[in-house]
């Protein structure tokens, strides 16, 4: 095998200067998609984070049924105190969730004593709620970053619309779940700028204060927003609670609980799909290349070799020599494109990260872009780049291998 | 028994809708530690005959048996195997391979053929540059040297497998009268050293002599055999 490597290397520094083409072509071709990759997913992060820890959280609970009925904010479908106990015990059986926040979420009237407007409500636990989406003081843009019993945080959608402003007193009217009205005075101790996705209309209040405008006995819980520790435990998080969740089932042996990922929450979702079918694409345009530069310059080396085809096939080269190697040629070929592109990816991503580069998303200004690349997709790049440039190899070295000696020989 | 044996060798090549008779029912037999000959004009069949005696093409009829074996119902792997086992070759433009140093020319055979071990292949090699008097530009490449070291280095490596058989198709023909003569007596010599069959063909009048046996063709057919012994003046 050394010797074969030996007569392979020598053979591609012999055409040193196509050599280096069809490297530099397989490297660029490396050097892009890695490049591809670690922005996008900073990008894509960076957007998920933003949506994730301002608002949605990572994993959703709620009574089944609720998700489907999400946009009338239904009161009928709740979590009882037996079924937060069930819920609570599940969360702190799992080392990976590192916070939860419980939120009452109803639609109401909200009203500046002059004008009337809907809102829809989230009743939450400060200091919960804090812990589980920590961006949600940054959302405020005027204001207070905490929240008291008797205030509210409004949209500025609303704030606007509405000509509020911070300190002004405000009612919210509500119907309960047993179709009684019923009304609560507010002061505006924040105004939140919106995120992308649900939340637009989206204010906030304490959770007691939420259950005494709704008349509530005890609490019953609309929805349970988890946040885990490491972002990448979320697949595994989701199955671990639903293999315990879901062995809850009500009188009619239905399921009592639904757990969500953001993913099914979220319409962004669909844009970090597009993301990843991106990225699919530039991974098919690199194949493409290198298979076309790589067999390009195998057929040219078999053309132009015949007569040394013909002359070790005489002296007795078996075909399976002579196949193998052209594939290390190849090889050798793809190898060094995807080590160097490695390389200069890494420097091209090293330098983006030391330039910090900002970008907007929505209203968000100044969101840092990080690009990573991890050592798996690293390594699954140039994989790919190598078994291409084999399978690029191999049909220029079985022609080889499987040619006459005696025609090779009269080639001129 | 001799060590080949052909008995009513056809060779026939289509060319379009028309067949060409090269080689026209050719018997001979030659014998082991032969140094001979075929000569005869362009197109006489010579090398179609080196090309069916070295297993590189197949009779379109008759027998032919190298070594006690029927080539002809041989394979194309079979073919290469037997090539690699009982044969050398020596080629009219030397055909060395470019990227490989005058050492790694003739070593190759031992590692990508015999697969010799490297103390061996190290002794046969280093033995046979001291013979063909290449030692001293072992470590050149085939660009860096001339036409008569280039064969020189091509008649070690036919040799370094120590086949029973060296073929060698108009070997001195890319190069001048002087260096000509010398490449014959250096396979003369290691003919002499190692009891290696030669078989070269030629038109070259001038060193047909060398010969110990010399047939001639002519028109794809066998006209004359002389038994020199080989003595004639180069």
């Amino acid at each position: 095998m050394y010797n074969l490597l030996k007569i392979a290397l020598r053979n591609l520094l012999r055409y040193r200067r196509r050599t280096l083409l069809t490297a530099s072509l397989i490297m660029i071709g490396v050097v892009f998609v890695l490049v591809f990759m670690a922005v996008t997913g900073s990008v894509k992060s960076l957007l998920i984070g933003q949506i994730t820890d301002s608002m949605l959280g990572h994993l959703q609970v709620h009574k089944k049924g609720y998700v489907a009925s999400i946009d009338n904010l239904p009161l009928t479908i709740t979590l009882t105190p037996k079924a937060m106990q069930k819920i609570d015990k599940t969360i702190k059986e799992i080392p990976e969730i590192e916070a939860y926040s419980t939120r009452i979420k109803f639609g109401g009237l909200f009203s500046n004593f002059v004008e009337t407007t809907n809102i829809r409500l989230n009743g939450v636990v400060p200091e919960m709620e804090l812990k589980t989406v920590p961006l949600l003081p940054t959302r405020i843009i005027k204001g207070e970053k905490t929240l008291k019993k008797g205030d509210i945080l409004i949209p500025e959608l609303l704030a606007k619309g509405m000509k509020v402003t911070v300190g002004d007193t405000v009612v919210v009217i509500a119907t309960n779940k047993d179709g009684s009205v019923n009304g609560r005075q507010f002061k505006v101790s924040g105004i939140l700028e919106s995120v992308t996705g649900p939340g637009g209309r989206d204010g906030y209040i304490h959770i007691e204060d939420a259950m005494e405008v709704l008349r509530m006995d005890q609490m019953e819980i609309s929805e349970i927003v988890l946040r885990l520790k490491d972002f990448g435990t979320l697949q595994n998080v989701y199955e671990s609670l639903m293999g315990t969740l879901s062995q809850e089932k009500n009188e009619a042996g239905k399921p009592i609980f639904e757990v969500h990922t953001w993913e099914k929450l979220s319409p962004f979702y669909n844009i970090a799909q597009m993301i990843d079918i991106m990225t699919l694409f530039i991974k098919i345009m690199l194949i493409a290349m290198v298979l076309v530069s790589i067999m390009n310059v195998m057929i040219m080396a078999v053309y132009e070799r015949m007569r040394e085809i013909g002359t070790i096939s005489a002296i007795g080269t078996m075909p399976g020599k002579i196949l193998s190697m052209f594939v290390l040629e190849g090889l050798s070929l793809g190898i060094f494109g995807a080590l160097i592109g490695d390389a200069i990816g890494c420097i091209i991503i090293y330098i983006l990260n030391i330039s910090h580069i900002t970008f907007n998303f929505g209203r968000q200004t100044g969101l840092l872009l990080a690009p990573h690349i991890g050592v798996a997709d690293i390594l699954m790049v140039s994989a790919t780049v190598i078994v291409v440039s084999v399978a690029a190899s191999l049909q220029p070295a079985f022609k080889a291998s499987r040619m006459e000696p005696i025609e090779a020989l009269r080639h001129v | 028994m001799g060590l080949i044996t052909a008995h009513n060798i056809y060779k026939d090549y289509q060319v379009g809708e028309v067949s060409l008779r090269a080689l026209n029912d050719l018997n001979f037999e030659i014998e082991p530690a032969s140094f001979l000959s075929f000569v005869g004009p362009s197109g006489s069949g010579k090398t179609t005959l080196l090309n069916l005696i070295g297993c590189l093409d197949t009779p379109t009829d008759g027998t032919l048996t190298v070594s006690g074996t029927d080539v002809v119902s041989l394979d194309r792997k079979q073919r290469a195997a037997f090539r690699g086992r009982h044969m050398g070759f020596i080629f009219q433009d030397f055909n060395l391979i470019p990227v490989l140093t005058v050492y790694e020319n003739i070593e190759y055979p031992l590692i990508m053929v015999q697969n010799v071990p490297p103390e061996e292949r190290g002794r046969r090699v280093l033995s046979l540059l001291e013979s063909v008097e290449m030692t001293e530009q072992k470590d050149k490449y085939p660009d860096q040297i001339s036409g008569g070291q280039k064969q020189r280095v091509a008649v070690a490596r036919a040799l370094v497998t120590e086949p029973e058989l060296v073929l060698a198709d108009e070997p001195t023909a890319n190069l001048d009268s002087k260096t000509a003569y010398m490449i014959i007596e250096l396979m003369k010599e290691m003919q002499r050293k190692s009891g290696t069959t030669f078989i070269f063909s030629t038109h070259d009048q001038k060193i047909v002599g060398a010969a110990e046996i010399i047939y001639t063709l002519e028109d794809g057919m066998i006209v004359d055999r002389k038994d020199t012994g080989g003595n004639a003046h180069v």
